[in-house]
């Protein structure tokens, strides 16, 4: 049995180790498009603000790790899929035969559409490669333009301010991270980025980017320009999708994969940010592209690749934890809230902090926090068992502090029920 | 076979003697805030709760981090963080169903119960039964799974 996996991420890897203990005796073969060791986008801000090295950011520590457990390593990119003849092309021509195949090839950063994004000195903050080069181009007191405000856009911050750059963030939503965070939420962050020094505005989008030879102009669509040394763009993500033409592979906003992880064509799986599956709060499937679905991903993948598809997935949920400049913000599953739903709110501006916690019945189904970062995981639990929350469900909009004493309370309380 | 760390809520009297020792261990300083052993009082102390963390197999915090900071002490089975390699992305702290592993803002790193090299801290404190550190086949694993599954409905 030959199992080849297409990238070399979180999910990728993740997959790798799975296949390896499960099936000993397979071949596993990783192919990635990069030729340094498997690292990891999430360890990326911090090589910017100096806290690892290079080698802080590869996803395995030990550097002979891959051939030891056995996975052999590709540097390719793969540019075709032949379910018909189970092969994978790279760009090199080199075909590669798999008996199950796990595209796991991630997301690629989306490129505003406006003129000027050609410019050098307008920097994605994707592959470690762009990291190197922000580093040269982020000098003390150089202007910095970052235009978007999302997940990367916030982690990313830190490292332009340890930089002393004179920072402005431009996010075309209503609020820092709106896909993660309400709107008092995204207030309170924008306010602490601001208290620190950082200008933002919210609600204007970049028309395009003029560059001379001593500047760079970004324009936006209020007419405003902002002058600026270097343009960092962290405008979102979206799967990496380019190379499934032709191959009868099912495509909506990802790679649709089933329970099983497994993509509409026989033998061919997909995990991580490239992959739609199924969200454990809607029912439906989604693209997540955070890090804890795609390990899970990878992990189930795996499971279902070795035991012809006898593990269904319960969907994974959705979760992120930023830490912008200091202020910790997380959010799960529903934190938008669901229809019939019920909600307790704390909210505490000048300390930065707030919860929203979302309800539905008695049970939690998703929740927004600012400013705390004691048992987050708690909140996982909760949602993700469904535990009935019973009286502690008023406590907690009473007082949403509470959670880890609800968690325990409630597992305690089932826990005297079965004795 | 790994010992585990027991903890019994029927013999905890909410004294918090092991989460003092627990953040000396951690940190060298007497603060409960940095323990990494939790005591939830209920009912003004009629309850007691110690938590921690259990040490799983396929622990969810390990399998999630990104750099791999987190790995598996073949000695005691415990969780260990490498304060050297982590990166304090705290991804695992939202990953961990249980919340038992959290950052620290002052060391910029996320901490979890190492059963300290094991000789845990938390259970020589422990002035009762509450807390014990005893071989894992008599910790009634099998009774607690079936306590859970009942608990679960299942």
């Amino acid at each position: 049995m030959h199992y080849v996996i297409a990238g070399a991420g979180p999910a990728a890897v993740a997959a790798a180790e799975h296949l390896r203990e499960l099936d000993g005796d397979a071949g596993v073969t990783l192919i990635g498009v990069q030729s340094q060791p498997p690292y990891s986008r999430m360890a990326i801000p911090y090589y910017l603000t100096g806290k690892v090295g290079e080698e802080g950011t590869y996803l395995r520590r030990t550097e002979d790790h891959y051939e030891k457990i056995g996975i052999d390593l590709m540097c390719g990119e793969v540019v075709s899929v032949e379910p018909g003849t189970h092969q994978v092309v790279l760009a090199d021509g080199q075909q590669v035969s798999y008996d199950k195949l796990l595209l796991a090839t991630g997301a690629e950063p989306i490129i505003p559409p406006v003129p000027g994004m050609d410019d050098p000195r307008v920097q994605q903050c994707w592959h470690l490669e762009d990291a190197k080069r922000i580093i040269e181009l982020a000098k003390p007191g150089a202007r910095a333009v970052q235009v978007g405000a999302g997940f990367i856009g916030c982690i990313i911050l830190e490292s332009w301010v340890l930089r002393e750059v004179n920072l402005t963030v431009l996010e075309m939503g209503p609020r820092m991270v709106p896909r993660m965070l309400g709107d008092k939420a995204g207030s309170l962050l924008q306010s602490w980025c601001e208290s620190k020094g950082v200008k933002v505005h919210t609600g204007v989008r970049v028309s395009a980017i003029e560059s001379s030879e001593e500047e760079l102009q970004v324009v936006l669509d209020n007419g405003e320009i902002c002058p600026a040394d270097v343009v960092i763009v962290s405008t979102g993500v979206k799967p990496r999708l380019d190379y499934l033409g032709g191959s009868g592979i099912t495509i909506d906003q990802g790679i649709v994969i089933d329970e099983h992880m497994q993509t509409s064509v026989p033998d061919v799986y997909a995990a991580g940010d490239c992959a739609q599956g199924l969200d454990f709060s809607t029912g439906k499937t989604a693209v997540h592209a955070v890090q804890p679905t795609a390990t899970e991903h990878g992990r189930v993948a795996a499971a279902n690749m070795v035991g012809a598809n006898n593990l269904p997935y319960k969907g994974s949920l959705n979760m992120n934890v930023l830490d912008t400049l200091g202020l910790i913000t997380c959010s799960f599953g529903a934190w938008e809230g669901v229809d019939g739903g019920d909600y307790g709110e704390l909210y505490n501006p000048e300390n930065f902090q707030y919860i929203n916690l979302q309800f539905k019945d008695d049970v939690l189904v998703g929740a927004n926090s600012v400013g705390y970062h004691q048992h987050l995981g708690v909140l996982r639990g909760l949602i993700e068992t469904r535990m009935p929350l019973g009286p502690w469900k008023d406590k907690l909009k009473d007082n949403p502090v509470l959670l880890a004493d609800a968690y325990v309370g409630v597992n305690q309380a089932a826990l005297q029920k079965a004795q | 076979m790994h010992k585990a760390l027991v903890m019994k809520a029927d013999a905890c009297t909410g004294c918090h003697q092991c989460e003092m020792m627990c953040s000396y261990g951690k940190v060298g300083a007497f603060n409960p805030a940095k323990s990494v052993m939790d005591i939830t009082i209920f009912d003004g102390g009629a309850v007691n709760v110690p938590s921690t963390c259990t040490q799983c197999e396929d622990a969810w915090c390990m399998v999630v981090c990104p750099v791999q900071a987190i790995t598996c002490n073949p000695a005691t089975g415990a969780k260990e963080v490498s304060a050297e390699a982590c990166v304090g992305c705290k991804v695992c702290s939202i990953a961990c169903p249980f919340g038992a592993i959290n950052y620290d803002p002052d060391s910029g790193v996320v901490s979890k119960c190492d059963l300290c090299k094991g000789e845990p801290m938390c259970v020589e404190a422990c002035p009762t039964t509450a807390l014990a550190y005893v071989a894992q086949d008599s910790t009634g694993y099998e009774r607690m799974r079936h306590n859970a599954l009942l608990a679960a409905g299942l």
